[in-house]
């Protein structure tokens, strides 16, 4: 369990003073000139040893990601973009440092700036959220009017633009490039890769999209030392995470935690343990709403890190541990994440646009009972048709949950449609 | 050059090439919905994923650049599947409507689901239903087939340059439609039709007349502007059913503007298809020969000074050397095939679009001269259009200003700022500091009574700029009146000399080939005899009508603004007793006792080659020789105007057409309201 003196967020639930002045006593903006004075090799170089692992879902290292901006790009600007569009079901920890400890994020922001000598950076807020931008907007203004921002930053000597941008509400504006094309103003639909954002980003020019909690741990990192963050958790899923419970717990919680915590102690000793006891657990989906749910069996023993679940065939996301007791309908939840999915999809790429409505209402069948047995193995072919077949990561998202489901559960799904009277399948009007 | 090995066949590519242009190279065909060589790449459809070594997933080969060394496998199971897969995803919403669909036959979807896809539907649910969305009279949706391949949008956007098209909506709900369901207003809207892989945007006016397969396909070359765009003529029976663009590499590229597309159902209202003879003021059927004796009547006893002959703009080179020789043989010098009134003529350099139309793309700087190429050459325009979307082009106009889908700089109305550019003023360092510049010179500037000073001024600043020179033509058939010599000989009278004559009644006869667009008030008292094809207005003031053939029905040769010699094949039949036009002429130089020197097609090309050799050389640019110097004359200070007034209605074939005349109160009924605002 992750003690008092090794947590970044010491502001997490807004228990401390608020404003520039409370950030300051916590620590933050401390010494930020002195990291910026090492130099870029030396921020980039640390942040590699520290072993950050990308916080918005696909864990790519963070230093490895700040190195793949160009040194000199003939003229070009470069940019660096936060990812705070957190849309992700489950997930809400982006929303908890915007509201409590931004200065974090905003100390990230010059620092990670610097390090890809980017001049400008853009905070990508979620449409949803606005009591956050509100709160980011004012210590976003709190810093400039403390030379925090603007020219010769923090004393460092960087000039430094920050600009908070509001999007519409779209989940797939957390996608890095359609992010990006939204914030050019036009509409959110992911770009083809390559050429890779750190190449042709935002208005053409080197971009880093990275995830608000990435950024705003690296001045504590920097500050405190790639040996101290590598030293929590195990090799390769180092320091520490920020982890969202939900659903049928007793205390539904953001906690920041070591890497690599079992699955079963982030619960029980931060969360109130599973309503109605730990037995009474029937599935967990561990990392926001993407990613396949694992049974109770897997969730006794899980470490919540990258490796670990990755090795049980799901995956750690963005930590956003979704419980589920067994007074769930497995079924229906997953039509529920279906829906999202086909809701969401932005319609550019032919087996996502088209494949996330033919598996949510192949699911809602399912949740029904109004659907035959064989056609469980038909919809896990329609979803490894979508999987990775798509431009961006949506397709995959709406294909894992009912993966993980039939993975787990299928004698579940089977129970119910064979015992449903009259189960029939719709014919299409053709 | 990155070598790529695709199916264990080694090929090497240029740089900056894909994977699918790889494939192709290698001779390996890769399935494509969005993907379009003349389009920006989407990479939606997702049919032309493709295995790579070293790569997790199936790649889109339409969007990957093709990498030194890259392993491409089109054949695994991965790969079938992969289409498979995106075949049933894009079948299970699709209506599967080819019965009634007007794209069968002729679909992508159709072909590639044929080809690519399995056997039987598991999709049990309802199929997703879009409302039709209104794009004009020529573009028909039905939104229910789309794909979403966007096609339309990138072809609206780029190559176009009226961005109208867009999709709404997002996911499954996605739908393509225009802004609050406006007409299309780009000139070139209806080749989002071709462009579409399904039947979602089909040709409103040929809905349900034809299917592709009972169609007779005769390549053919368009006359309703000076471009000389490559069609294709559809037709069954004596009908013409659709006319669709051929490629073109050095003419159209794969477009054609709206009006070349859907001027057929003008080919069949209005037509003459008999020969007609005036008497006490009614016009009255008659035979061939009862005509042949009316008109010889009068051409006999005329003086030959006394007649005169306009050539119109749709006429193939066959009637004007026809029509030409026998003016000859009256001895008459009274003939002028610029019926606009253009002072044009002389050495060929000073009347063809010398750069040629492929040359656009390597020009930097453009000098617009009192033209709309908009509007008076839409294919051509596009062609600056994507010479300015690669960069760097900067685009000078003198005239009206007007939305060329692109932006340039407005140099002034007329020829005060034209003799400023002599005097090497402004624009004119522009043109000279350029690597490759062009100009432009418009009909507009060129129909004006100063029109050969602003020739002359023009040619001057080329000269002086080291800019080529070029003329942009409205009439199909004005290049190829001027290399025959339709102009009036020693002594003999233009346009405005024969129509001022027969008003003074200094002319008693005159002959319209085809010629519509001059004012009939003016022909006063003279007998009037036209050879033409529709009921306009030359037929309306005839004496005798002649009935000929239209370009669909006859052969012929035509030389574009380039000078581009290129060949009209018969399509169809002339209706009724019309007959070829260079027929007709032969005919009645018999009669008149002035028989003409040929019986056939070969001997009157022949002698067409013996008094213009570029006619041997069909399909190809002859290059003109020095610009002439022309002595500068008095310029008139008035602004420049456009000649195409409405582009649907240039031509009588134009005016006869309902679906012309629909675009154009369209576009009569947008003005208003923009001027309403």
């Amino acid at each position: 369990m992750l003690q008092d003196k090794d947590r970044i967020f010491t502001n997490l639930y807004g228990l401390g003073e608020k404003g520039l002045a409370g950030a300051r006593k916590r620590g933050d903006w401390d010494g930020t000139a002195g990291i910026i004075a090492k130099g870029r090799d030396w921020i980039i170089d640390e942040m590699k040893k520290s072993g950050l692992r990308g916080r918005g879902g696909a864990g790519f290292p963070t230093g490895l990601k700040w190195s793949f901006m160009p040194k000199d790009s003939g003229g070009r600007p470069h940019y660096l973009v936060v990812n705070a569009d957190e849309s992700e079901p489950g997930t809400c920890k982006d929303r908890e440092i915007m509201r409590h400890d931004p200065q974090k994020l905003i100390e990230g922001c010059l620092i990670a700036s610097f390090a890809m000598g980017a001049h400008v950076c853009y905070i990508y807020v979620r449409g949803e959220f606005i009591r956050e931008r509100e709160a980011l907007q004012a210590a976003v203004d709190e810093a400039y009017a403390a030379g925090l921002l603007g020219k010769n930053a923090a004393g460092s000597g960087w000039d430094f633009d920050l600009y908070v941008h509001h999007g519409a509400g779209a989940y797939i504006c957390g996608e890095e490039t359609a992010l990006l094309e939204s914030l050019e103003g036009k509409k959110g639909m992911p770009r083809l890769k390559p050429p890779f954002p750190a190449n042709m980003g935002l208005y053409g020019a080197p971009t880093t999209v990275n995830n608000v909690e990435s950024i705003a741990v690296a001045p504590t990192i920097l500050r405190r030392g790639s040996d101290w963050f590598a030293g929590l958790g195990r090799p390769n899923n180092t320091g520490t995470k920020i982890f969202s419970i939900s659903g049928h717990v007793n205390n539904p919680c953001n906690v920041e935690e070591e890497m690599g915590i079992p699955l079963r102690e982030l619960i029980e000793k931060h969360a109130g343990g599973v309503r109605g006891g730990w037995d009474n657990l029937l599935a967990i989906i561990p990392g926001g709403s993407s990613v396949p749910m694992i049974p109770k069996a897997v969730c006794d023993e899980i470490l919540m890190d990258f490796d670990s679940l990755k090795a049980a065939q799901t995956g750690l996301g963005t930590a956003a541990v979704i419980v589920m007791d067994k007074s769930t309908d497995l079924i229906k939840a997953i039509a529920r994440i279906s829906a999202f999915y086909k809701h969401e999809s932005c319609g550019q790429c032919t087996p996502c646009r088209e494949g996330t409505g033919w598996m949510w209402r192949m699911m809602e069948r399912m949740a029904s009972g109004e659907a035959q047995v064989s056609e469980i193995d038909m919809l896990l072919d329609v979803t490894k048709r979508v999987e990775g077949h798509t431009i961006c990561a949506l397709g995959d998202a709406a294909a894992w949950p009912i993966q993980g489901l039939m993975r787990h559960f299928r004698h579940v799904v089977e129970e119910r449609l064979t015992t449903h009277k009259g189960a029939s399948t719709q014919v299409a009007a053709e | 050059m990155p070598k790529v090995t695709v199916d264990g066949i080694e090929v090497e590519v240029e740089a900056g090439a894909t994977l699918l242009q790889a494939c192709e190279a290698a001779g390996v065909e890769i399935p494509r919905f969005c993907y379009h060589e003349r389009l920006s790449i989407a990479g939606n459809c997702r049919m032309c994923l493709v295995e790579v070594e070293k790569s997790p997933k199936p790649v889109a080969s339409c969007a990957m650049p093709a990498a030194d060394g890259a392993v491409v496998r089109t054949t695994t199971e991965v790969v079938k599947r992969a289409r498979e897969g995106v075949m049933e995803f894009l079948l299970i919403n699709h209506p599967l409507d080819c019965p009634i669909c007007d794209q069968g036959g002729e679909c992508d979807l159709q072909d590639q689901a044929v080809a690519y896809g399995t056997d039987g539907s598991r999709y049990h649910e309802n199929k997703r239903a879009v409302e039709e969305k209104y794009m004009g009279p020529l573009v028909k949706t039905v939104m229910t087939r789309c794909i979403q391949c966007t096609r339309c949008v990138r072809f609206a956007t780029e190559v176009a340059g009226t961005p109208e098209i867009g999709a709404i909506g997002r996911g499954e709900d996605m739908e393509i439609t225009t802004y609050l369901e406006h007409t299309l207003t780009s000139e070139l809207s209806a080749n989002v039709v071709d462009l579409c892989p399904v039947g979602a945007l089909t040709f409103r006016p040929f809905a349900f007349t034809a299917r592709p397969w009972e169609l007779r396909k005769t390549e053919s070359v368009d006359v309703m502007d000076a471009v000389g765009s490559n069609i294709r003529v559809d037709t069954r029976g004596r009908e013409v059913m659709r006319i669709l663009p051929r490629l073109n590499e050095d003419v159209n590229e794969e477009w054609i503007s709206d009006k070349t597309r859907f001027i057929w159902d003008g080919l069949k209202t209005q037509r003459l298809d008999r020969p007609y003879i005036r008497e006490d003021g009614k016009l009255r059927e008659a035979s061939w020969d009862e005509a042949f004796a009316a008109v010889a009547a009068k051409l006999k006893d005329a003086r030959a000074e006394r007649i005169g002959a306009i050539v119109g703009d749709l006429a193939a080179a066959e009637e004007m050397k026809a029509l030409k020789d026998l003016w000859a043989k009256l001895g008459s010098a009274n003939i002028d095939c610029r019926q606009d009134g253009a002072k044009l003529g002389g050495a060929r350099s000073s009347y063809i679009f010398n750069s040629t139309i492929a040359g656009i793309e390597q020009a930097d700087v453009i000098l617009i001269i009192g033209s709309d190429p908009r509007r008076e050459a839409p294919v051509l325009n596009a062609r600056i259009r994507k010479r300015f979307r690669a960069g760097g082009l900067k685009v000078g106009v003198i005239g009206p200003r007007h939305d060329l889908t692109y932006p340039y700089e407005h140099l002034g109305a007329g020829t005060q700022t034209l003799g400023e550019l002599v005097a090497g003023k402004g624009f004119a360092e522009a043109l000279k500091s350029a690597k490759n510049a062009m100009i432009i010179v418009g009909q507009g500037a060129l129909t004006r009574k100063d029109g050969a000073a602003v020739l002359a001024a023009s040619i001057a600043l080329a000269k002086s700029t080291g800019a080529a020179f070029n003329v942009l033509h409205t009439a199909a058939a004005r290049v190829g009146g001027l290399d025959l010599g339709l102009v009036p000989g020693a002594g003999g009278r233009d346009v405005a000399g024969i129509l001022d004559g027969a008003s003074k009644g200094e002319i008693d006869v005159v002959y319209l080939l085809g010629a519509d667009e001059i004012d009939m008030e003016k022909l006063g008292s003279a007998f009037v005899i036209y050879q033409g094809t529709h009921g306009d207005a030359g037929a309306h003031r005839a004496d005798v009508i002649l009935p000929g053939a239209a370009y669909t029905e006859k052969a012929g040769l035509y030389a574009n603004t380039e000078g581009r010699v290129q060949r009209g094949q018969r399509a169809a039949f002339p209706p009724g007793d019309a007959r070829e036009d260079w027929t007709i002429l032969r005919a009645l130089s018999g009669a008149l006792g002035a028989t003409l020197a040929y019986d056939n097609l070969e001997q009157i090309r022949a002698a067409i080659v013996a008094d213009a050799p570029q006619f041997a050389e069909i399909d190809m640019v002859v290059a003109a020789g020095d610009l002439p110097d022309l002595p500068a004359g008095e310029l008139d200070a008035a602004p420049f105007e456009t000649p195409v007034k409405d582009f649907y209605l240039t031509n009588p074939i134009a005016r006869a057409s309902k679906v012309m005349a629909e675009c154009s109160a369209r576009v009569a009924a947008t003005k208003r309201v923009q001027a309403a605002e």
